[in-house]
């Protein structure tokens, strides 16, 4: 890379996507269950976080909204606001505006200031301008911290007077100003610790013509009461620590001991902060600040409260001593009461990552690939030697074999990711589509831990959005209309995830009125979807719901309505080898479920053979197979046939013919028929010779190599290295002649261009 | 690729060339040795359907799919010679590969740009298409096979 600008901030914007992921999670857990004080700071850690590093990138925009919006949540960190109702709404739509901000910020666009500004007004109304307004003048802070110290006292503090206290000296450099930090907020977050008392020193403050706005002046010394440890006062100083001069010390004039802090182990711990804040009593090595530095900034480890957890702390301010201090993983404190504030913001353990370039998996699926393949070859050529089963060979062949088999999972699952984001998205779209046409929705998710393909999850985007929105939309009734119906105002839209049997099943559901089937149908037969006497079972008319140009909202609304719905949503879902079905309740709503493949690097198929070449066909699209009988082919016209399924007729398809393997047969009996079906029902009899196996393959695109082959959606490699041709039963279906007779005027040799539109491409 | 070295030979008259020569039904012909990515034996191809029938199908080669032309097809060129046309040369232009299928492979010729002149204009021959260039080499006349003539571009395919 040229720029190393350009790739440190590509990292952060990587990081932004995190942050707004757990911004997202954190708002939606205050939203389903309580606003607990943690959860709270894990979303005004995310927002500040993201402040903090579009500072650095100079990204103003982004900075100052962000800031209106911590400085709100700030607000409900401290108490004074309750982060519900209208106020968690336009929470969420703040952090929808921020992962905006953040993105017009990533590609350079610019953002649309008129979207922005009434969310900043609603914000601002929230928090009084004059917070806003007061943050860089640091005059105003004298008034603000001398009311600090009266009205807090926190329940554990009531009964001990005599927590230990600590002297904080604080002095800010203009640095910690300008990448938007806050005295004020970092002192109450001392509050939140025990008692505090703030004194403002000011003997540099120049005089008044001198001053020069952009620099503080000020420090100030914070006589705190506690019984937290050390570790947590400094914690509160977590983000500014190497941006001001610190220095926390236990107060002389009391009596040490009291707490569960032995005086001893301050010597023992804080160290580092003493060097940073240039306390000459305690020297430490240089080295201990990095590693510090390192293990508080890092939110992966929640800093260590040693303090109260060694007892036995030697006093000698050894550096030998202090060195293993810093590096072992941090204990978990023993006294459950004394929570720094930030631990445990993240309940389970955070997961280590690695972000690996795309294109690296890929090849590493590719050859794990080429493994399988040269591995099933290998099986075939000792078993061809003649060498006995049980010999050693064969059983070390067997166990690769089963080691390849993991590997290969294991390779496909690194691919695979949490269908979270997808859902994320899906939360936005309910918020503002339900906000455009006036209804109260709520989404509920399930199982977004599911994983998936990556670029599953990428194409799944577009489909989902389709339906999510036609269930806000079309699903759900109005307000009003709910009420009358007994129902809870709010709508609930139901959005799961889970896997089942090597598939993904994804499932939109809402609890509306279910699908008006009479109204369905008449608009079918009024659009000429359907012969207006058709005699349809509830399954065939919610299933007309996925015809091209169907749509039955009256008005075509904002969000849904313009008639190219659900019939997309259905071709692009099956383009990623999926089935999408429906079901309906009068009353209770509509369900529609989508199953996908778990990958699209393998693909389960049924291996048949037709005129020597082996083919691979896709065994979602198969519905049955069955052996033909001459009973059960009936002539259909001149050239084609038709077959009986359970009275049922079906055309018959000869794959040989339409892939020009050959001439059109005329007696198909002995054949295997399998029958090829859409979601819709049945739409055809495809025969082949036989059917050879049924297996996972590896999908090879042929498009990258030759081109587009109609009927053929891909090729795959089989054990005996040749490669296989994969149907796109669909595609085939669609372009095929039907053509199962000889017909005389037809030279044998000739492949079946007539009445087909199929197009060769010249190469 | 070929045809740049043509019209430049004024400029770079020192400059020689590798090529690899093979037979086509029956007639030398030769490529440019840097298009070249490897020689293999011949192997059972899976035949595509719909395909010109110049395309022999796809084989595997190493994991790859490749697609396998009749070189003496798509030249339209004499095959009587059948059977034993079972040398895959596989080729790689503009980020594509492709193997083409010769009666045999010949040898490597080092070319200097002097020695090639350009194929005479003969409309009657539709190949001339495919030749860029022309050499005599002990009394064998050989051609500079046009490997972008040969496979269309990408372009054109999707158009």
């Amino acid at each position: 890379m040229s720029d190393p600008m350009a790739e440190i901030k590509a990292s952060f914007f990587v990081e932004c996507e995190e942050l707004l992921e757990s911004l997202q999670d954190g708002l939606q857990v205050i939203y389903d269950e309580s606003d607990d004080e943690e959860t709270i700071n894990v979303v005004f850690r995310a927002v500040h976080s993201i402040k903090g590093g579009a500072g650095a990138f100079g990204l103003d925009t982004l900075v100052s909204f962000a800031h209106k919006f911590e400085t709100t949540l700030d607000e409900v960190r401290s108490g004074r606001l309750k982060a519900e109702g209208n106020v968690l709404k336009l929470f969420f739509t703040c952090g929808d505006m921020l992962g905006d901000l953040v993105r017009e910020a990533r590609d350079d666009e610019t953002h649309d200031e008129a979207r922005l500004e009434p969310v900043v007004n609603d914000l601002e109304k929230l928090i009084g301008t004059d917070e806003v307004t007061g943050e860089q003048t640091n005059i105003e802070f004298e008034v603000t911290a001398l009311s600090l110290d009266l009205d807090i006292g926190t329940p554990e503090d009531a009964g001990l007077g005599s927590d230990p206290a600590w002297r904080v000296s604080f002095t800010p450099s203009s640095l910690l100003y300008a990448n938007g930090n806050e005295p004020q907020f970092l002192f109450r977050a001392l509050r939140d610790l025990g008692e505090i008392e703030v004194t403002c020193e000011t003997p540099d403050l120049p005089h008044l013509a001198e001053l020069d706005p952009e620099h503080g002046h000020m420090s100030w010394v914070i006589s705190l009461k506690t019984n937290e440890a050390k570790d947590a006062i400094r914690e509160a100083f977590e983000f500014v620590e190497d941006l001001c001069q610190l220095d926390i010390a236990q107060s002389q004039d009391q009596p040490p001991g009291l707490g569960n802090l032995p005086p001893a182990d301050h010597s023992g711990t804080d160290e580092p902060m003493a060097t940073m804040g240039g306390d000459a009593d305690l020297p430490a090595p240089p080295d201990e600040i990095t590693s510090d530095t390192d293990a508080t900034s890092d939110e992966v480890h929640p800093s260590p409260a040693s303090g109260s957890d060694v007892p036995t702390a030697d006093a000698r301010p050894d550096p030998q001593d202090l060195e293993p201090a810093s590096a072992p993983p941090p204990p978990i404190p023993s006294d459950p009461s004394a929570p720094n504030a930030r631990r445990g913001q993240n309940n389970a353990t955070p997961k280590a990552t690695v972000r690996v370039d795309l294109d690296r998996i890929d090849r590493l699926v590719n050859l794990v690939g080429e493994i399988v393949i040269n591995q099933a070859m290998l099986s075939q050529s000792v078993e061809a030697v003649g060498i006995p089963p049980n010999s050693p060979v064969r059983t070390g062949l067997e166990e690769f074999q089963q080691l390849t088999r993991d590997i290969q999972e294991s390779v496909m699952m690194i691919r695979a990711q949490p269908v979270k984001s997808l859902f994320q998205r899906m939360s936005r779209i309910v918020r503002e589509s339900s906000a455009d046409i006036k209804k109260d929705v709520r989404l509920r998710t399930e199982g977004e831990n599911t994983e998936v393909d990556k670029t599953v999850i990428e194409r799944l985007a577009d489909p989902l959005t389709h339906m999510i929105r036609n269930a806000v939309d079309h699903g759900l009734e109005s307000n009003a209309e709910r009420e009358t119906l007994g129902k809870s105002r709010e709508g609930n839209v139901y959005l799961s995830a889970l896997h089942r049997s090597g598939r993904v099943v994804i499932e939109v559901r809402d609890d509306g009125a279910g699908i008006n089937r009479e109204k369905v149908l008449a608009k079918a037969i009024e659009k000429g979807l359907i012969p207006p006497e058709s005699q349809l079972s509830d399954g065939e008319i919610d299933n007309l719901l996925f015809l091209p140009g169907f749509s039955t909202a009256d008005e075509v609304s904002n969000l849904s309505g313009r008639g190219v719905g659900m019939d997309v949503v259905r071709s692009s879902i099956q383009a990623l080898g999926g089935r999408v079905s429906i079901h309906s309740e009068p009353g209770e709503g509509t369900t529609f479920s989508i199953s996908l493949p778990l990958t699209l690097a393998v693909l389960d198929g049924m291996v048949v053979r037709v005129e020597d070449e082996t083919l691979v066909i896709p065994l979602n699209a198969i519905f049955e197979t069955l052996a033909v009988s001459s009973d059960d082919l009936r002539t259909f016209g001149p050239s084609t046939h038709v077959i009986n399924i359970r009275d049922t007729f079906v055309p018959l398809i000869d794959l040989g013919t339409e892939l020009g393997y050959r001439s059109p047969l005329g007696d198909y009996t002995g054949g295997v028929v399998l029958l090829i079906g859409q979601e819709d029902g049945l739409s055809a009899a495809v025969i082949v010779d036989s059917i050879e196996d049924q297996r996972q393959v590896v999908i090879k695109g042929l498009q990258d190599s030759y081109g587009r082959v109609p009927g053929i959606a891909a090729a795959t490699i089989l054990g005996d290295g040749q490669i296989a041709l994969i149907l796109d039963p669909a595609d085939l279906i669609a372009q095929a002649s039907g053509r199962t007779k000889p017909y005389s005027a037809v030279d044998p040799c000739n492949h079946p261009s007539d009445g087909t539109t199929l197009e060769v491409r010249e190469w | 690729m070929v045809t740049a070295h043509t019209s430049n030979d004024k400029t770079r008259d020192s400059n020689v060339h590798e090529y690899l020569s093979f037979l086509v039904g029956g007639q030398d012909y030769c490529v440019d040795i840097m298009q070249v990515r490897e020689i293999r034996g011949g192997a059972k191809a899976t035949t595509l359907p719909h395909s010109p029938d110049y395309m022999r199908g796809v084989i595997n080669l190493r994991g790859t799919v490749l697609p396998i032309m009749d070189l003496a097809s798509r030249l339209a060129l004499d095959t009587e010679t059948d059977g034993d046309r079972n040398v895959i040369i596989v080729v790689a232009i503009s980020d594509r590969i492709v193997g083409l299928m010769v009666d045999a492979v010949s040898d490597i010729l080092a070319i200097a740009e002097d020695d090639l002149q350009p194929p005479p204009d003969l409309p009657a021959d539709q190949q001339r298409n495919f030749v860029s260039a022309l050499t005599i080499m002990e009394n064998r006349m050989i051609r500079v096979l046009d490997l972008t003539a040969v496979l269309p571009s990408q372009d054109e395919e999707a158009a």
